[in-house]
């Protein structure tokens, strides 16, 4: 673990800079439902990657190809706004 | 952003008659924030109202965000903020107290905004008129906090509270007591438009959300490891207010002719007994001073017009030099011991060897009548030295 910075250091406001640090920081663990996504019924709306808080819907050259498992915290946001109900929240099990 | 505008060549330098609240949304007029977003309260309802119609007639290049409470009114601002724009809002009373967790935020995230409050006091019993409960209420917000005497006044420190928030990077409360100044028209000089652009320039903000190209994230969850040294560097941002505050003011000065400082002596030359207020009840004790000096009567007055920060430095120079000092609270700290100015001056001055005696006093309540009259009585109590209550409730029946 990097050596944790004095006050001195912080930058001016409530910010981080480091955007690895967020990255470094996993926290799909949170989760207790999981948002399961059905690429047939999906119409690349692209509808849950605008409401998804955390960049959690995985995008390449346009299209959804995925959801990122490592930082869901299974909010159900991408589930409630798709318009052709591709997404649906499923129990995580363990 | 701001300092653009749609500059027309009205709004030349002129002696208007505006009450409190026109005064205020002329100068955010003559500002053109990038962004204000507010929710109409009394006293302070006709700031914003005023202020719409300046968007409305197009003289203001302003985002207007018609929002569904206070509470949405100061997120909207912090997030606009954060973006980088010049922001501005407006409120009292309640408005204010809905408004209390997000005040925080913008000072731990340290944005510039700025706010006009039209103090009022609050409920219960609900009571439109003006203290400075409000206020007062959000001393540990993190927010510099700027009591005016006059209109003139209220006008000029909004304008200068745009430039000290953006130096400081912390958000500024300008209040005017509501209805007092901010329903009762007074004479007042206003600044050609342009020269206010001018004295403020464009924002330089210290960080922007919407930089996609250098990303970041704003008001991160920290923890037990970082939390406390954010807030560190916030506490230390207060503490270095006040040169910007008084470098702002000499500036101001300097191109316009008006200066207020931080802590005034009224008339404090000789003077066996003062009183230490803020507001416009200065105006009220200044009429009281040079009725009783009239009479040969030594008393003077101490205004102070930064709340916050709290300018400890000129409190302790100014009233080290006095006997006997009363404190003039417009709010109740409610079983604390005295009035919540009185509480932090005598904190000032217990490490003095040779200490005044102060006494507090809680006027104004709600708007209760404070007339010269009632000054000198409380004057003269002063200049007695006989005060068996801790707190006096000025004209309480």
């Amino acid at each position: 673990m990097a050596k944790l910075k004095g006050w001195r250091e912080l930058p001016c406001g409530a910010i981080i800079t480091d955007m690895a640090a967020v990255k470094e920081n996993k926290t799909g663990a949170w989760r207790s439902k999981r948002p399961v996504w059905d690429k047939e019924k999906c119409k690349q709306c692209l509808m849950c990657w605008i409401y998804c808080p955390d960049s959690s819907i995985m995008v390449k050259e346009g299209k959804v190809i995925g959801i990122n498992y490592e930082y869901c915290k299974g909010c159900g946001n991408c589930a409630s706004i798709c318009p052709a109900k591709a997404i649906t929240m499923e129990k995580e099990r363990k | 952003m701001s300092g653009k505008g749609n500059y027309n060549g009205k709004g030349a330098k002129m002696i208007l008659a505006k009450t409190g609240n026109e005064a205020m949304a002329y100068a955010m007029k003559q500002i053109n924030p990038d962004v204000v977003a507010a929710y109409p309260i009394t006293p302070s309802t006709e700031i914003v109202q005023l202020f719409s119609n300046y968007v409305s007639d197009g003289e203001v290049d302003t985002e207007f965000v018609a929002v569904e409470s206070e509470h949405s009114a100061m997120t909207a601002c912090i997030g606009a903020a954060a973006c980088g724009c010049r922001v501005m809002t407006a409120t009292a009373s309640q408005g204010l107290a809905l408004m209390h967790e997000m005040l925080f935020i913008a000072a731990g995230l340290r944005l510039p905004i700025v706010m006009a409050v039209a103090s009022r006091s609050l409920s219960s019993p609900l009571n439109i008129h003006g203290d400075h409960s409000d206020s007062l209420a959000s001393r540990d917000s993190g927010w510099m906090q700027f009591f005016c005497e006059t209109v003139q006044e209220g006008y000029d420190t909004l304008i200068q509270a745009v430039k000290i928030a953006e130096k400081a990077n912390l958000p500024a409360l300008v209040a005017i007591d509501g209805f007092i100044l901010s329903h009762c028209q007074e004479r007042i000089e206003t600044l050609d438009d342009q020269a206010v652009r001018d004295f403020l320039g464009v924002r330089q903000p210290q960080y922007n959300l919407l930089d996609w190209r250098n990303p970041i994230l704003v008001g991160p969850a920290t923890l037990q490891d970082y939390y406390f040294e954010f807030k560190r560097g916030e506490i230390e941002g207060m503490n270095q207010t006040l040169p910007i505050i008084q470098a702002v003011q000499e500036e101001f000065g300097k191109r316009f002719g008006r200066t207020y400082p931080a802590l005034e002596e009224y008339r404090c030359e000789d003077a066996e007994a003062v009183l230490l207020l803020m507001g416009s009840a200065c105006g009220t004790c200044r009429v009281a001073v040079d009725r009783m000096r009239a009479q040969g009567k030594k008393v003077g007055m101490v205004k102070l017009r930064v709340y916050r920060p709290l300018v400890w430095q000129l409190l302790k120079e100014s009233l080290s030099k006095f006997k006997r000092i009363g404190v003039l609270d417009r709010a109740d700290a409610v079983n604390s011991y005295g009035g919540p100015l009185f509480t932090e001056v005598t904190s000032v001055l217990y490490d003095l060897k040779e200490k005044p005696q102060v006494y507090s006093y809680v006027y104004g309540l709600g708007g209760k009548e404070f007339s010269p009259d009632d000054a000198i009585a409380v004057y003269e109590q002063v200049l007695s030295g006989k005060k068996d209550e801790l707190v006096t409730y000025v004209g309480v029946r």
